[in-house]
């Protein structure tokens, strides 16, 4: 929230704050998920909103099949010309505020699809907050990218952003001891 | 496996089977499109074929062989399962705008076999009680695996929002698939495309893969 001030007086305290910060940290934890899943990524939603990953932890474990109740939108997956205009009028369907991740390569930008199928990325139909790489992301992108938006949506912040890739350090490491050793 | 069926084929057409051959014991035979109900319906109900079961109906677009031989190939596949699981394959030569009969009345399979078939390649089926597209939409205009239909012409059903910055966010990294944006047909076919999937320039050669060691070494090195 950033600008809380705690005032102690006598026994018992209060804080103040702006109203929209208190907002906007109420809305960061109770995101209600639409999962608009299409294809192969699915999976990998899947294990992100199940036990082993477990999404509730942060705040976003209600998931709604009604577009009227969801206020976050995850495209999971390739879309199709066919499927463009369902997708508009999902997105279209749900309240304000609203918010949309596309989730992986092809709901980012088609993917290897570059054929008279596909929707080049979801953000030539709807306007997207966050995109996720990864054909599929791993659990772990994901949980950046629903952070990246948490923060987003503290800050007020509209502008789109991509979730940067993660280098593992043991990775790296082992590259370069592969690319020495051949 | 199959040559006594297309032993049976040949006793009983004749001049009539055009041509046969046989590629790692799958035996094909190719017949014209005005027979194709009737050797599909020989196939099905004599006794020693019994082809019961529609495997699988399509098309290949052959515009380069024209005018020699017409232009489509239409592909029929079919298996046994009563008489040791033959499995036959049948052809029929096809000309742009040329029909032929549906199998719809010898195997209800080939429904949407069929239907797919006029989807993808606009091949008419005569006799087909509800041809329309099963795959695409309704507004698509052409047919799309056609050689000629242009390889980066898309149809969207909903116009694409025009907003500035939609194809400048950075690319995914050096894993991903493609990069943002469509990609340059033509000037890939040249080999002038360095913004191509890792995958692919490494085999044009415009990128060494990330195996080979000497690519980490020298950077600028280039042959």
């Amino acid at each position: 929230m950033g600008e809380v001030k705690v005032l102690q007086t006598g026994e018992s305290g209060f804080a103040t704050t702006r109203f929209d910060a208190l907002l906007a940290w109420a809305r960061k934890y109770s995101l209600f998920q639409y999962p608009f899943a299409t294809a192969c990524c699915g999976m990998e939603f899947f294990s992100v909103a199940s036990s082993r990953y477990d999404i509730a932890r942060f705040g976003a474990e209600a998931p709604r099949f009604s577009p009227r109740q969801a206020d976050l939108l995850w495209v999971v997956g390739t879309i199709s010309q066919k499927q463009a205009p369902v997708l508009k009028r999902i997105y279209e369907q749900m309240a304000d505020p609203k918010w949309v991740i596309a989730f992986g390569t092809c709901a980012s930008c088609g993917g290897f699809y570059d054929n008279y199928t596909t929707v080049p990325g979801v953000d030539k139909l709807v306007p997207v907050d966050i995109y996720i790489p990864g054909c599929p992301p791993r659990p772990e992108a994901v949980f950046d990218g629903l952070m990246l938006l948490q923060e987003k949506i503290s800050n007020g912040n509209r502008e789109p952003q991509v979730v940067p890739p993660r280098e593992l350090p043991g990775l790296s490491q082992i590259r370069k001891k592969e690319g020495a050793a051949t | 496996m199959s040559k006594r069926v297309i032993e049976r084929l040949k006793a009983q057409f004749g001049e009539r089977i055009l041509e046969t051959h046989d590629y790692r014991g799958d035996d094909t035979a190719v017949i014209a499109p005005g027979d194709w109900l009737e050797v599909a319906t020989f196939l099905k109900h004599d006794g020693e074929c019994a082809m019961n079961q529609f495997v699988d109906l399509t098309a290949v677009d052959f515009p380069e062989r024209e005018p020699e031989l017409p232009r489509f190939d239409v592909v029929l596949h079919l298996r046994s399962l009563s008489s040791g699981y033959q499995r036959v394959r049948l052809k029929a030569r096809l000309a742009e705008n040329q029909g032929i009969a549906s199998l719809i009345k010898v195997w209800a399979g080939a429904d949407w076999a069929e239907r797919e078939c006029f989807d993808m390649f606009g091949i008419k089926f005569e006799g087909h009680p509800d041809l329309r597209r099963v795959l695409l939409y309704e507004e698509f205009v052409g047919h799309p695996l056609r050689k000629d239909y242009p390889i980066d012409r898309t149809q969207p059903l909903i116009p694409y929002r025009q907003v500035d910055g939609l194809t400048k966010l950075p690319p995914f990294g050096q894993d991903e698939g493609q990069p943002f944006g469509r990609i340059q047909w033509q000037q890939r076919l040249d080999g002038r495309d360095n913004q191509v999937s890792p995958a692919i320039a490494v085999q044009l050669g415009q990128k060494r893969a990330l195996s080979d060691s000497s690519a980490h070494e020298g950077e600028g090195a280039k042959e």
